[in-house]
This record gives C-alpha cells, structure tokens and sequence, in this order.
C-alpha cells in the first residue's frame, strides 16, 4: 500500500482536521513534559481502577466524542441548508453520516451514561468499589481504544460509509472495498467488548455490593435502571458481537454469510443488526429514565411517586425490547401477520413509556419545584419526549411507516427520543453530579444560557424534519433541488443546528469557567438531596465510605437527615482498616494490543494481527498469575481524611 | 468481611467474598456465551441448504467421527467433575490426575474435530465454499476455538495449583474453568443435535 | 411557558410548511390515500396526549414552583396513587386498541389491490434496482424502461420489486408507501394512480455514492395516452444482453427504452448473484453452465415466455 493511500488526502477539511489534531497532540505532550505530569498520568490516571475516576475518563472520552459528533452533524446541516450545494460530495457526506451515527450513539452516548453509572452507582448503594475494579479498567480501555481506532479512519485509510447500520450488500466487500468498513467491524467490537464486560460488572455489583441494608425495592431509581440496563446489555451485545464478526469474516476471510454470491444472505444481517439495535436504544434511555427520576423527586423536594410501577415499566419495557426489532424494516414485505405482530409489541411499549412520564409530573405535583440547571434539563424532556414518543407510536403503525420509513420523518422521532432523552439526561446528570466529581458546581447562569440557547435551537432543528418527511425528503441524500421545496425547512433546522453548537459551546466554556471561578464545596450534600451518593463528604475519599451507611428506605440519605433533625444522630463508631483494590497497568496495555490487532486487521496485514492478539494473551497471563490482593487504608489515614474532608 | 467464620462444609471457592463474587459472575457472563451461541445456531438454521450448488452436509458429515468427538467430550465434562470432586475433598493429587485426564480428553476432542474439517476442506467443503458451510465452520468453529481457549487456561491454573496448592484463590478458579467447560459440554449437545444429527437426516 | 413555546414553534412550521408540499398527506391514488387517512387518524390522538401532557405539565410548573409556594412550603410525602396509576395504564392501553385495528386493516388491505378497481387485471410491472438506476419491464407487454414509468390511470399496478447488487427501497410517495428492493427475493407491492399527472419516483434506501440521483418519474395517463405509449415503446431497440449488461455496472443513465425485456436472462429475485457476476467479467450465459438444473431452468422459462405471449394474444 503506497503513502497516499495509507493517509487520506485531497480535502481540505481533513487536512483542517490532520492539523488540529497534529496540534492538540503536541500541546498535550508540551502541557505534560512542561508541568512534570507524566508520572502522575500514569499512576493517578492511566492504571487508576478507582470507579470515580473512570467515570470521570468516561465522561471526558463521552464529551470528546460528542464535540467530533456534533461537527459531523454541523457538517450535515451545512450541506442541506441550500439545494444543490456543492459543499460536501455524496461520499464525503455518507461518510460523515456514518461516523456521526456510530459515534453518537456507541461512542457518545454510552460511555457518557456509563461514565455517569460508575461515579454514580456505587455510591448510591453504599460500596466502596464495584465487583470487579480491575475489569472496570479493561472495559474503560477497551471503549477508549475501540473509539479511537473507529476515529482515526478519517485520517488513515479512510471513514466507512455504509450508514451506521451498515447494511448488506451496500457494506460488503464488493460494494464497499475501502478499509472504512473494517475500521467500523474491529471498532465497535473492541469496545463491544467493554461494554459487555460493565454489563455483568454492574449487575453483580447492583446485586451484591449493596450495603446489607437496602433491599432491592430501596435501591434509588437510577440504581434500578442501571441494573435493568446491564441486563439488557449482556443479553444483546454477544449478538452485536457474532454480527460483526459475521461480517468480518465475510470482509476478511472470504466467507458467505450476507454476501450476494454463494447462498449469503444480506437480510439476515438487518435481523441480526437489530436484535441488538432496538435493546440498544433502550441501553441509553433507560439509565436516562433513571437520572430524571433523581433529579425530579430531589428538585421538588419530594419522595419519587409510584417507585414500584417506575420499577415495573422498565423491566416491562426490558423485556419488549427484545421482542420489536422487525419494526426497524416493516417494509422488507415480511406478510400481513409478522408486520401487524411487531406493529403490536411497538405500540405496547408507549404503555410503560406513559406510565413513567405520569409518574414524573405527579413526583412535581405538590413539590416545591426549584428550578436549577440540572432541575431545567429534566423538565424539558418530559414535552420535548412526549413529541417523540407520540410519532414514534405513529411509525409503529406499519401500514403508515411505509411512507415514513426512511424519511426525514423518522430522522426527526430518533432524535427527539434521543437528544431529550438520552443528551438531556446526560446534561442533567454532568450539572447534577458534577460536585461529586469535581468538587465544585457548574455555574448555573451559563448553564442556564446553554440549556435556553441549546433547547431552543433542538426543537428548531427537529420539529421543521416532521414536515420534511411529510412532504418525502428522504434520509441520507447528499442534497436536493430547488424544485423539492425542501429549503425553508432545511434553513430553519440549519439555525437550530447552530444553536445547539452554541449551547454546547458555552456548556465547554462553562466547565472552564467553574473551574477557575467556582467556589469550592464545603459539604457533600448542595442540593438538599435524597439518595447515598450525597452522604458522602466532600472531596469523596477514594475509599468512598469510612464507615457503610444505613438504608432504610429508597431516600436513605433523605431519612438519615431527617432523623437527624429529630436529634437522632448516629453513633459514633470506631473506624476499622479498609481494604481496597491495587492500581494496575494491565488493563491499557491489554487494550493497547487490542488496538494493535484491530489496526492489523482493518488493513489485512496479518503479522500485526497477529502479534497484538498475542500480546492480549499475554496481558491476561499475566493478569491470571496476579495474586495481589489489594491493601488495607489503615485508621491513621482514615482519620486523617476524614479531618480534611468537612461534612 | 473476611473474618466471618465459615461453617466447615463451606468449600474452600466460597470461603473468601472474591470467591463468590467472580463465581456469581461467572454465571452471568455464561449467560451472555448462551445468548452469543444461540445468535450462531440461529445463522446456521438460517443458512442451512443454502449450499449454491456445492457440497452439503448429507455428503459430508460421518457419524463415526462426530461420536468419538461426543464420546470424548462428554466424559471429560464427568471426570472434571470428579476433579471437583476431589477439590471439595482437598486432595490435591485427585485434582491434578482428573484435571489431566479432562485435559487429555479435550486435546483427544480437538484432534478429531481438526482432522474433520481438514477432511471436509479437503472435499471441497471449506468456510469460503457457500453459506451454509460458512455458518457450519463458524458455529463449530468457535465451539473449537472455545475449548481451545478452556485447555490452555486451564493448564495455567494446574500450574498455579502446583505453586500455590489448594487455597481459597486457586480452588475458585479451578471451580469456575469447570463451570466453563460443562458450559462447552452442554453447548456440544446441541451442535451434536441441531448440525450433525439434523444435517445428517437433510 | 414550554408548551407555549413548542405550539407557537408549532403554529410557525405550519405556515412555513405551507410553501413545501406535504406529498404524503396529499395523497393521488386509493393506496397513498388509505395510508394518509391513518396518518391524520393517528394524528389526532397524538395531539389529544400531547395537549393532556402540556396542560398538566404547564399547571404543575406554575402552581408548585418554588418562588410561589416559598422557601418554607414543605412538600407532603405521596408514595403513590393505585387508581391513578390504573387510569394512566388503562386509557394509553385504550388508545392503542383504537390505533392498532385500523393498522392491522390497513396492514392487510394493502397486500391485495385496491378494492375499487378489484374488477380490473392489474398491470405487472418488474421494478429492478442497479446501482444507481432504476430498471422496469413490462413482460405482457414485451417492453422495458430505465428510469422512467408510464401507467394508466385507475388500473391497479401490481409491482413485482427485486434489485440486482444492494438493498433500495422503492417509493412513489403520492401514490403510497414504499417497499424495499432486495437481491434474490422478490417482493410485491400494489400502487394506483387515481390522477393523470407526473409524479415523483426514488430509492428511499441508502445505496452508496450514487443514491440521491437513484430517481425516476412517474406518468400516469389516460388509458388510451398508455395504450398508445406502450406501441410506441414497442418498436423501441430490441433490448439485447449486451446492452442489458452495461446496465448492470454502477452509475446513472438517461432515460431509455426499449422492447423486450431482461427477463428472458435473468429474474433477479431469483438470482442475486447476476450484476456482480457481470461487473467481475465472469459469464452470465446459462447455456454454457454445464449442470443439468440450470439447462432445465433455462428451457421452462421459454415455454413460460410463450404461454404469455398466447395469453396477450388471446387478449386482444
């Protein structure tokens, strides 16, 4: 493979790219070497297994992905305000339509969720750790290795561009030859299998690492929601996994599963495909679902209403998950009966989903709503969800999807469900969270700005797609004619587009403001809150609890104040050696070789394959005959942060 | 935590909060190996007689062959059991010997199912021939690939066993490789059934 | 506050989508028109849910906020209502009974023809999608199109859809919804046309570089204006393999017509493997294959070929 074919070339928007991320890179390692922090990236950072701080790296990794999204999706809207543009090319643009979905969705939305899960989660149920810290760091690495490896396919060999949902025959070898397809296969299974390992990492941690307490009908609704998410996880990701090997081999070693030639068969990768993809979508609503149902019950001031049906409809809406994916290609001409059969479970999802957002308003009914940043995002998802809820039960309507399927119409119900649902959620949850993690809040006037300019242009961007898809504006064309009368649209979701830019613009600035600006906590608890994480103090300790607290219902943390101010304070016990986890290196080295093997496959050049499959072996040798057990934070040290930390 | 007392029946894997943790999640990610298989047997139903033209299985397959590959697997799940057996009784040498024998019996499996897919190759059945192949090479493959991965891991643990002996750390992972390979015994059941049987009978 | 935002947002789009045309609620023949009658049906209850949801939503906001109740205000602890929560599950499931009939009525009524025009035979028309083109053949007609369709007003069209390399989907949307074209499968989908007009064509399916321009036009006309169309066509260039085969490599092409069509060769819902074969330079020719299925295939397909051309002539 010659040099040029190795880099891609020829656009100035990715030599743009090439450049800025020449320069980020250099000025990172100029930042490093100059304040001396190498070490202290490594052994704070880089080997951490600590749950809070891989959250955190989630959470960064999550924004990141969400700035290279968000430009993609700019990018987009560029091309379609005006007819005929000629600004991007039909493949540059399939490219970034692709990127931008796969990214979105496995790199962004994800990680943020479950980068909010593990700073979250184990402090809610009172665990210093989770089940299994070392797997923890693997699945965070794994992710990081598996987004980057998908990314820099615009620079090196160049993007896919068969849709994020990839379909046969279009990405198959003969129609698409390019490496892009690969770079997505070895991807999304590098950090398919991160994702894999946090589902049974969480469930068992949900499961058994519960301070002895709380039951399972006390845990607070984000730990719920999380639980239910694992399971979804582990039971659809070993089907993204076989799919997208499926493909590979078909890629790589020539086999005839969804190929033309040979007996393949293309629809079956469509089936597969979705299996996965619908539980998918419910993978990053469901822990959203979890985040409002804290954010609402603390912001009024009052108990969650109806805990056992919020409980109940998720795990109803779990099970359907699994039972809707043909809904994704009624119009594949499946017959009368399988199409009314999935057009049936569809429906019968929008019962729980209703269910949940009663439940919501009726937690606000008789609260003292205050309306903080964080209060703000989960307010404006219940309408801003209704919307798409309501239209998604319209194109659950088999015989009327065939004139939305494919549509702009469907482009602009995904993303009400998952914008105000899953990137509300995750804005509601960072400015939430954010002084657990950071010891200072967000400020909350620019958070304000961010969420009215942001809100604003998302219903400008969307809202105009119903109508584009009324009136046949398919999904993915590159541009259209002025004879279309597609424009006044276009332009309006182009300005909201731009809003949306600005308000995630001045959330980044937002987080450097606070920074530097921002007074520091001085207690653990800033909202009045209800649930475990907020009894801690503040900076958390990186044991998270010196003694475990007691549940007594599903606002622990709510009744231990409130028996407080009854004058029942809690004895003071002496403090006993903690044991915790060791920090190890193993987990970015193995997922370094993961990256190696993936990087050989996507260009076919064996020997490195090869070589980074052995070294994964070799790290989990290695790993296999560990036999550190951790160490014990002794009642010196004990003492000593408690006396620092102020609660 | 580590200082409850543990009734003496406790075995030895259970005895330390690790030990139970990994073997309870041990359980859960062979859920999730059920629903990657089940993914597999269903692209093989899919495929099967979509042969375009080539060779199918009725040609091919030779119950001979597949029974010695059942026999030998299917006892070596019973004698690592009987290694459990003699874990539970703390006899270190009844480990090593049923380990060995498992061993033994796995690498005996693995020749055979080599030798069988270099025949089919051989006859002009290979993963590239059509579909059906495909997904036949692909589901048993990784079965293949599956207890490949079981022999070697668990050689490392009989070398951890011959360093350490039999402790709370070791025992846990002799119980949860076993759990694993009964795991793979099982999965053979249904490829026995669904691909040779079923594609015997085409 | 919100909701207000969201209707005038609403009220705004509407004007402004004034201009475009909504093709889909602006439906030209019975199949369009039954989808567009569920869509404004469906419509209806969407908007009832959504002005509940508002109006409580608004309420809630502006009664229980925290500078009218005041910082003193102590909200009461409610776990629960067991009959609310029982009306809130009952009237959605309500609401979906009433939705999913008509769906399931439509879902089916539209396997078969239109019922107003059951008397009439329907026209057959083989729609091929090739990258990035759009083939039609006429086979009782003997003729074939790229890129173009004509068909008689009130006469039902039964589609017959297959593609020879990747998955299109193919969409009149003012004559009805759309059906994915596949390669070896054969999919079937009845349009009519109740208004003489051009109407727009397309793959609604993301089919690489070429996709945006995969389009083509719809004619629909007269009975007489068709029958005369169709003779003219008839005396078109003979469509030969050769010619069929450069159909088959990617890109787009002009209009064309001619008489005959590629059915005699290949049927690609039954055969997926023909455009990949040509683009590869491998042989297409059944003849010179060896095995006995294909020769056999080969010789029922000719005697297919004549029985339809003595049903056309025992027609006219």
């Amino acid at each position: 493979m010659k040099l040029d074919e190795f880099f891609v070339t020829g656009d100035p928007l990715i030599y743009g790219a090439d450049v800025s991320i020449a320069l980020t890179m250099i000025g990172a390692i100029f930042v490093l070497t100059y304040f001396k922090k190498w070490k202290w990236l490594w052994t704070e950072w880089l080997t951490t297994v600590d749950h809070k701080k891989l959250g955190v790296m989630y959470i960064i990794a999550a924004v990141l992905m969400l700035f290279r999204g968000g430009v993609d999706a700019l990018l987009m809207r560029a091309q379609l305000t005006v007819p005929d543009s000629s600004f991007l090319d039909a493949n540059h643009y399939n490219e970034i339509f692709t990127t931008h979905g796969t990214i979105m969705i496995i790199f962004m939305a994800m990680p943020f969720l479950i980068g909010l899960i593990n700073v979250v989660v184990p402090l809610q149920i009172g665990a210093r750790d989770v089940a299994y810290p070392f797997l923890n760091a693997v699945s965070f690495w794994t992710f990081f290795m598996g987004a980057m490896l998908f990314n820099i396919s615009f620079v090196i060999g160049g993007s896919p561009s068969a849709g994020w949902t990839s379909y046969v025959p279009l990405a198959g070898l003969e129609l698409s030859p390019g490496v892009g397809q690969n770079y997505y296969l070895l991807g999304l299974q590098i950090a398919g299998i991160g994702t894999l390992l946090t589902g049974i990492n969480f469930l068992v941690t949900i499961l058994k690492m519960r301070v002895p307490s709380m039951k399972l009908m006390q845990m607070p609704m984000f730990t719920w929601s999380s639980l239910i998410t694992m399971v979804i996880i582990i039971f659809a990701f070993p089907v993204l996994t076989v799919a997208l090997a499926l493909m590979t081999f078909d890629r790589l070693f020539g086999s005839h599963f969804f190929t033309m030639m040979d007996g393949g068969m293309p629809m079956l990768w469509a089936n597969l495909f979705w299996i996965w993809g619908h539980p998918e979508v419910y993978i990053v609503i469901l822990p959203a679902f979890g985040m409002f149902s804290e954010i609402i019950s603390t912001f009024a001031r009052k108990t969650l209403f109806g805990y056992k049906a919020m409980v109940y409809s998720m795990v109803v809406i779990a099970g359907l998950s699994f039972l809707v994916w043909v809904h994704h290609f009624f119009t594949m001409g499946a017959g009368g009966a399988v199409n009314s059969f999935f057009s049936i479970t569809t429906m019968l999802i929008a019962v729980p989903t209703g269910v949940k957002i009663f439940n919501w308003l009726f937690t606000l009914y008789k609260g003292r709503i205050r309306f903080t940043t964080a209060m703000l995002w989960s307010l404006a998802f219940i309408p801003n969800f209704v919307i798409g809820g309501v239209t998604g039960v319209m194109l659950a309507m088999a015989a009327a999807d065939y004139q939305y399927h494919n549509t702009y119409f469907l482009v602009a119900h995904f993303h009400y469900v998952l914008i105000s649902g899953t990137v509300y959620a995750c804005f509601a949850g960072l400015y939430f969270w954010y002084p657990k993690m950071f010891n200072h809040r967000l400020n909350e006037r620019l958070g304000k700005w961010s969420f009215w300019i942001f809100v604003a242009g998302f219903n400008l961007c969307f809202f105009p797609m119903y109508f584009l898809g009324l009136a046949g504006m398919p999904r993915r064309i590159y541009t259209y004619g002025i004879g279309d009368g597609w424009m006044s649209l276009n332009v309006l979701a182009t300005f909201g587009g731009v809003l949306m830019g600005i308000g995630f613009l001045i959330l980044v600035y937002n987080i450097y403001y606070s920074f530097r600006y921002s007074p520091r906590e001085t207690t653990g608890d800033p909202w009045d809150a209800r649930t475990l994480e907020w009894s801690t103090p503040a900076p958390v300790p990186h044991y998270n609890f010196a003694h475990l607290p007691e549940a007594k219902g599903h606002d622990a943390f709510w009744i231990m104040k409130e028996e407080k101010k009854q004058g029942k304070a809690p004895e003071k016990k002496p403090y006993k050696p903690i044991h915790m986890p060791s920090y190890s290196g193993v987990p970015i080295i193995m997922s370094v070789f993961f990256f190696t093997a993936g990087f050989g496959m996507v260009f076919s050049w064996h020997w490195m394959s090869i070589l980074g499959l052995v070294g994964v072996l070799a790290t989990m040798v290695i790993r296999s005959f560990d036999y550190d057990k951790g160490f014990y934070v002794s009642v010196e040290e004990i003492e000593e942060t408690e006396k620092k930390t102020t609660l | 935590m580590e200082s409850v007392e543990y009734s003496p029946n406790t075995p030895l894997e259970y005895q330390s909060e690790t030990g139970r943790l990994n073997i309870l999640g041990f359980w859960i990610f062979l859920g999730a190996e059920i629903a990657l298989f089940s993914t597999l047997f269903a692209t093989y139903l899919v495929l099967v007689g979509r042969t375009a033209g080539g060779p199918g299985p009725e040609e091919l397959f030779e119950i001979s062959g597949v029974l010695i590959e059942t026999f030998l697997l299917l006892t070596s799940s019973f004698t690592c059991g009987l290694a459990i057996h003699y874990m539970r009784n703390h006899s270190l040498k009844g480990v090593f010997l049923w380990i060995g024998v498992t061993l033994a019996l796995g690498l005996g499996f693995l020749g055979f199912e080599i030798y069988e897919f270099v025949h089919y190759i051989h006859e002009g059945a290979a993963l590239t021939t059509s579909a059906y192949w495909s997904g036949f090479f692909v589901l048993v493959g990784t079965h293949g690939a599956h207890v490949t991965m079981g022999i070697a891991w668990i050689s490392l643990i009989l070398i951890q066993l011959k360093q350490r002996g039999l402790t709370p750390d070791t025992t846990r992972k002799v119980f949860i490789s076993s759990l694993y390979w009964h795991f793979l015994d099982v999965v053979w059941i249904f490829i026995f059934t669904a691909v040779y049987l079923y594609g015997m009978v085409m | 506050m919100k909701s207000f935002f969201a209707l005038s947002m609403f009220l705004a789009v509407m004007v402004l989508s004034g201009c475009s045309n909504l093709t889909v609620l602006d439906p030209k023949g019975p199949v369009a028109e039954q989808q567009a009658n569920l869509i404004l049906f469906s419509i209806g209850f969407m908007l009832f849910i959504v002005l509940v949801v508002f109006v409580l939503f608004t309420l809630i906001l502006v009664k229980y906020r925290e500078r009218k109740s005041g910082p003193e205000y102590e909200p009461p602890h409610i776990e629960g209502n067991v009959f609310l929560e029982i009306v809130w599950t009952v009237i959605p499931v309500i609401i979906l009974i009433v939705l999913a009939v008509p769906t399931v009525q439509t879902i089916f009524a539209l396997e078969e023809a239109p019922e107003a025009t059951s008397h009439k035979d329907p026209i057959v028309i083989h729609a091929t999608s090739v990258d990035w083109k759009w083939v039609f053949s006429y086979p009782e007609e003997n003729i074939e199109t790229v890129n173009y369709l004509h068909i008689p007003e009130d006469h039902p069209i039964l589609f017959k859809l297959a593609s020879a390399d990747s998955m299109g989907s193919f969409w009149i949307p003012s004559l009805g919804g759309q059906e994915y074209t596949m390669s070896g499968m054969m999919t079937e989908l009845y349009l009519q046309a109740d208004e003489i007009g051009e109407y727009r064509g397309r793959n609604a399916n993301f089919t690489g570089e070429g996709f945006t321009e995969q389009v083509f036009t719809v004619t629909a006309e007269s009975q007489e204006d068709y029958d005369e169309w169709v003779e003219e066509a008839q005396d078109a260039p003979k469509l030969t393999q050769e010619k069929y085969n450069e159909l088959m490599l990617k890109g787009h092409t002009e209009e064309q017509t001619f008489s005959e069509t590629h059915l005699q060769w290949v049927d690609h819902g039954m055969d997926a493997e023909y455009a990949t074969k040509v683009r590869n330079g491998e042989s297409t020719d059944e003849d010179e294959s060896s095995e006995m299925d294909h020769s056999e295939m080969d010789h029922s397909e000719m005697n297919h070929d004549d029985s339809e051309k003595d049903s056309e002539e025992h027609s006219h």
